[in-house]
């Protein structure tokens, strides 16, 4: 399959924004280079700012930016991104219903070697709880693409989850994607498995391949907005199947999983339901391949829980 | 200024503080210290310095306040209803439910307000962005930022320290109200700040020091500020919490303090009889 490095996805995704409407500008904590934002700022050099080590200060300036009319791209480790500025992406950006668009980098365990104390399991338990905050995690360089442009479009804050490297490509540029709405990349009748982010859509599609082999058929469902949840395809399908099955690169609990049986649960919908994700635990170092088995985010996992809901 | 124009703005200071204590007396609690000492400053930003027009509250090409600050909010909210973005009627509805008043200040909720305030350290950070998009926009308008002494602990205020020096952000003043004290006790107990103009200036930016409870002496400082090119401006008001209000000048207690419409009546006489 085809590949493309996410950062770089991004960075022209901006420097088209960028082109086309001069109010896009983009800010950094010194992580400029890894999230390959220079390119932007070597197009606008009047329009990038590098804040230094200081994520908090910028994601004020971010909001101070909205607050004059400019549209900002703030980008940061998700480790960081969730909880440095926090407080401040809380209030002086969403609370104060600006405008700034905030992406966090190196979700889950593609931090790898940067170990525990980079690897964001929370992030999006954290996102979630802001109110009206869209919080979104594209699947390929080809959905990143779209869906930055969405928030560009949008006015209200964003938050935007994405790892920095090599992603599949998963669909033609040419596919046109909407903040709250998810894709259904396969359809089965036996388990709908919801798979947030690029590396648990990828996992989601192999164990589905796995569980056609056994006889059950699998929907995966390439979920990209967590919030807004595409609630009507979770009915739809969890009513069609009857088993569900939760994927995503960080906490179980409160992230995908929890909203998806929230939702559910209130929706009196009656359904097997299980959840792959980190259950509890901090990070830790290692290749990416070795986390997945460390924390279950593997294909297999996703398989045997599919296959204890039958 | 002429004697006549500081006599005037003193007025207006009175009638902010007036207001302030009477809004706060008619709830029965509020943040009355430092929004007194913040009084003449707001009387002189925006009965004299500020290019703000209260019918159209949004101008792109507006000075702005961030009252970074944002329990001051009612002294702002005063001074506001002075100048006519809304009726001073609203002034007693503070913290009441449903609101446009609420404790620290709201850009969606006041006419007039620039910037969302309260969790400490993140105003003066908005400043610096509204400065650079003003830049962006070559917008030429002043933005001017209002920190505590107190809100000095906290490290975001001097991570924008160096961000508006690191940008010269020479649109930008930001001023200090130093009245020396913070909730639990003085500033010099609590967390000590040592020479704030030596940090500042090592920090990078133009800074002056003066009596912010002197019309005169504020007025020619922010007019220095303005002239200063390729930097960013803190102006340090040495202020008293609580000033012109005789229950609680001057002491700590007064940053959040309760007290009921016989005893705002009281303070109001006794500021009005000086």
């Amino acid at each position: 399959m085809e590949k493309k490095e996410m950062r770089a996805a991004y960075a022209e995704t901006l420097i088209e924004l960028g082109r086309e409407n001069p109010d896009i500008v983009v800010l950094e904590a010194d992580l400029m280079r890894a999230t390959g934002t220079a390119s932007f700022a070597k197009a606008f050099p009047d329009r990038a700012f590098n804040a230094g080590v200081a994520e908090a200060n910028m994601v004020g300036v971010a909001s101070g930016l909205s607050a004059a009319g400019r549209i900002p791209f703030a980008a940061t480790f998700g480790s960081f991104a969730g909880r440095r500025d926090y407080d401040q992406f809380f209030l002086s950006a969403n609370y104060a219903r600006l405008n700034v668009k905030l992406v966090g980098t190196d979700p889950g365990v593609t931090a790898k070697y940067n170990g525990g104390t980079h690897m964001p399991f929370e992030d999006l338990v954290l996102m979630r709880a802001i109110p009206g905050l869209c919080v979104l995690e594209p699947s390929d360089p080809v959905s990143l693409a779209a869906l930055v442009r969405r928030s560009a479009e949008l006015y209200g804050c964003v938050y935007i989850r994405m790892p920095r490297g090599s992603a599949d490509i998963l669909y033609p540029s040419s596919e046109s994607f909407e903040i709250g709405k998810s894709k259904v990349l396969r359809r089965g009748k036996d388990v709908a498995i919801f798979a947030l982010g690029a590396l648990m859509v990828g996992e989601a599609i192999k164990a589905a391949e796995g569980l056609a082999l056994r006889g059950m058929a699998a929907s995966v469902i390439d979920v990209l907005s967590l919030k807004p949840l595409d609630l009507d395809t979770l009915f739809a399908l969890a009513r069609e199947t009857g088993r569900v099955v939760s994927c995503e690169n960080g906490q179980a609990s409160g992230g995908l999983g929890g909203a998806i049986a929230e939702y559910l649960l209130e929706e009196g919908i009656p359904i097997k339901f299980a959840r792959i994700g980190v259950r509890d635990e901090f990070g830790e170092v290692g290749t990416q391949e070795y986390l997945q088995e460390r924390f279950g985010l593997t294909a297999r996992k996703i398989e045997e829980a599919a296959l204890s809901l039958a | 200024m002429t004697k006549d124009q500081v006599a005037e703005l003193e007025g207006r200071a009175k009638e902010i503080r007036v207001l302030t204590i009477d809004a706060i007396g008619h709830l029965g609690v509020g943040h009355i210290g430092g929004a007194m000492s913040v009084a003449d400053l707001l009387a002189l930003l925006y009965f004299r310095r500020m290019d703000v027009d209260p019918k159209d509250p949004r101008r792109a090409d507006r000075d702005q306040l961030v009252l970074s600050k944002g329990h001051a909010g009612p002294a702002l909210y005063a001074t506001l209803a002075l100048k006519g973005y809304f009726p001073i009627e609203w002034l007693r509805t503070l913290n009441v439910g449903g609101t446009a008043l609420p404790s620290h200040c709201d850009r969606n909720r006041t006419p007039g307000i620039d910037m969302t305030t309260g969790s400490l350290g993140q105003g003066i950070s908005a400043a610096c962005g509204i400065a650079l998009g003003n830049r962006l926009a070559s917008v030429g308008s002043r933005v001017y930022c209002v920190i505590g002494d107190g809100e000095c602990d906290e490290g975001q205020v001097w991570e924008a320290a160096m961000f508006a020096a690191h940008y010269k952000l020479d649109r930008l003043t930001t001023f200090v109200d130093r009245n020396g004290m913070q909730i639990d006790g003085r500033t010099d107990e609590i967390m000590a700040l040592g020479s704030l103009a030596a940090k500042w200036r090592a920090f990078g930016w133009f800074v002056q020091e003066v009596d912010g409870h002197d019309m005169g002496a504020m007025d020619g400082a922010i007019g220095a500020a303005a002239l200063e090119l390729g930097r960013p401006s803190m102006i340090i008001l040495d202020t008293i919490k609580g000033k012109g209000f005789s229950i609680g000048e001057g002491k700590v207690e007064s940053h959040n303090m309760s007290f009921g419409a016989e005893e705002a009546k009281k303070a109001i006489a006794a500021l009005e009889g000086r």
